[in-house]
């Protein structure tokens, strides 16, 4: 394309006369049509009865919807999502840059967390900790031979927000440590190289030079493993802890409509992870930057080409002149 | 005489059981432009690689102007440096290499401005200034907020010398700086390494440019099968080379 109107504006190249378009009778595909009439006829079936199910009150799924109770459960599961995936992330770069230690030791610890906690249920690891006042009544820290030390007792430090921030969030470290480490073996070996080479210390060479390259890779399985956070967030119902799955089940064990309320909560979950989806495009956008010529679209520029521009190529980013050369030192 | 700025004393370099380096032994003067020509696996990477301590060598000495590489000798004992020395040492060293390695991820002056920033700790606006000087002395004047994925191949490695010579080097390591360049592009890569050598920078440069070598070059060396077959001025080894290897692999680039 930029060949194209590159020769046009070029004086020293006339360009040749442009050939009418071809004019074919376009080939019809006739079974395409059948299959979309018989996905949408099975679709709307499907909806249909659902829909007009005569057990289902949709008065009752409007009612709950904006409860104030419901209300308050979303924020609890929002901020549970949160604080887990900060714990997840944050524990996750440091047991992967553990992992590829060159100490044996080090990066055994790291290996050996990742098995444990990826091979036992969130579940469990959530009820572990809820219950965990029950083998520990006290938990002291204290510094070594002196007599400075803290005492509390464990059911007043572990309160049920805290075992599930725990469970979820101890549990994510070793899926978010397997996903930086992808990462950063994705970064060239000559950066590393280049930035050692200029006298950056390991650190600082993580840090400022592999880590951001690994971003890219980094990103996308880690929105996937936040809206998934957002629902296993769900499991704390074990705990006790007022989110929203657990507010639903305790509003449906006292007025039994509980297909209805369970609705009510997807409606939510949805709309909450369709949000999540959405501001992912623009973090991949962020850290694809220096990566590539074309940004991938953002969802709002490919809704208004779905909308407007149906039958047009695909956008392509800025036009990018060839690379001039004439500037060469004499 | 001066220090010499490097000095290899029968270097040896091995990975397992593959002897990679056996017995390097020379020595680049201050100002000395070194090129270093051989078969592919003959070593020099390796050799360039040890000069910054990317590599430690298994035998023999290394210094960079007159200080041991990686180790400090006290009396007759050698102590293995910190990490944090070995890169204070590293940062005096530029170099360039065959597939340019900039950062991606930062614009052509952020590349140059990330280590003398960072390593050494200048201060912003200085550092950008010289940073922009040396981007137009290197002809890319107007790159300045360009990523490096938008530059050609020449362009690139120019701003990786520019990189390299923002931390004001004392020697500069160039291995095989022209090898995955068009054609068309290896010139203006050329010039700017010719006028860093007007400037009196010390160079080792690994390259298969014989041209290059033979008008900027003050020596070269020609190594094999890790050991320097032959060496002299370059006009003397390109023109009249005394060993069979030597000839041979002259006759296949020239
Ligand atoms: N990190 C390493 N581990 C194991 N072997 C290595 C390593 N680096 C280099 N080698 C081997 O050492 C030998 C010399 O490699 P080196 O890169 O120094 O050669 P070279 O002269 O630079 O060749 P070229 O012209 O292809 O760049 C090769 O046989 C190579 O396979
Ligand atoms: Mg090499």
């Amino acid at each position: 394309m930029s060949t194209g109107s590159d020769a046009i504006s070029d004086p020293t190249f006339p360009a040749a006369q442009r050939p009418d378009a071809i004019k074919a009778i376009p080939v019809r595909h006739p079974w395409r049509w059948v299959a979309a009439v018989v996905v949408l006829a099975f679709a709307a079936a499907v909806i249909y009865t659902f829909a007009t199910a005569p057990g289902l009150q949709w008065s009752v799924v409007g009612q709950f919807l904006f409860y104030p109770e419901i209300l308050r459960g979303i924020l609890v599961t929002l901020e549970l999502t949160a604080i887990a995936m900060v714990i997840g992330v944050v524990l996750g770069v440091i047991l992967a840059v553990m992992r590829l230690s060159v100490n044996p030791i080090v990066s055994s610890v790291s290996w050996f967390y990742i098995w444990f906690f990826r091979g036992t249920p969130v579940l469990v690891q959530i009820f572990f900790w809820f219950n965990i006042g029950s083998i520990l009544p006290y938990l002291h820290i204290g510094i070594p031979f002196t007599h400075l030390f803290w005492i509390g007792t464990t059911n007043k430090i572990i309160t049920p927000l805290l075992a599930a921030i725990l469970g979820l969030g101890l549990n994510e470290a070793a899926y978010m440590s397997e996903i930086v480490r992808a990462g950063i073996i994705s970064v060239d070996t000559g950066q590393t190289e280049a930035a050692q080479a200029l006298g950056m210390t390991r650190v600082l060479v993580m840090r400022r030079i592999v880590l951001p390259q690994a971003m890219r890779v980094i990103i996308p399985p880690t929105g996937n493993e936040t809206i998934s956070m957002l629902k296993t967030s769900s499991l704390a119902y074990i705990a006790t802890v007022g989110e929203l799955f657990f507010i639903q089940k305790e509003i449906s064990n006292f007025n039994y409509d509980i297909i209805e309320l369970a609705i009510v909560a997807s409606i939510w979950y949805l709309a909450m992870t369709s949000v999540l989806t959405f501001g992912q495009y623009y973090l991949e956008r962020y850290f694809a930057r220096g990566a590539s010529r074309l940004l991938p679209p953002t969802p709002l520029q490919r809704l208004r080409r779905l909308l407007f521009h149906f039958h047009d190529p695909p956008p392509v980013g800025p036009f990018e002149p060839p690379p001039i050369y004439e500037e060469r030192l004499r | 005489m001066a220090t010499p700025m490097v000095l290899a004393e029968s270097v040896y370099k091995c990975f397992g059981r593959l002897e990679v380096l056996r017995g390097i032994n020379l020595s680049v003067a201050p100002r000395e432009v070194l090129c270093i020509v051989g078969p592919s696996g003959s070593g020099k990477s390796t050799f360039l690689r040890c000069i910054n301590h990317l590599e430690k060598i298994d035998g023999g000495r290394l210094s960079v102007d007159g200080e041991l590489v990686g180790y400090r000798q006290r009396g007759d004992k050698i102590y293995e440096l910190p990490d944090r020395e070995v890169c204070r040492k590293r940062a005096e060293i530029g170099m360039v290499f065959q597939r340019f390695n900039l950062f991606p991820h930062m614009t052509a002056l952020e590349n140059i401005m990330e280590a003398p920033l960072r390593v050494k700790g200048e201060a912003q606006k200085a550092v950008e200034e010289r940073g922009r000087a040396l981007l137009k002395r290197v002809g890319l004047a107007d790159k300045v907020d360009v990523y490096p994925n938008h530059l050609s191949g020449g362009q690139q490695q120019r701003v990786a010398i520019a990189r390299a010579l923002a931390m004001q080097p004392k020697l500069m390591l160039f291995d095989e700086p022209t090898s995955a360049l068009d054609p068309e592009l290896v010139g203006e890569v050329l010039d700017v390494m010719r006028g860093l050598a007007q400037d009196g920078m010390t160079m080792v440069v690994v390259t298969h440019e014989m041209g290059f070598a033979r008008e900027v070059g003050d020596s070269l060396v020609f190594m094999d099968g890790g050991v320097i077959v032959e060496s002299g001025s370059p006009r003397e080894v390109l023109s009249n080379p005394q060993h069979e290897r030597t000839r041979s692999f002259l006759s296949k680039v020239l």
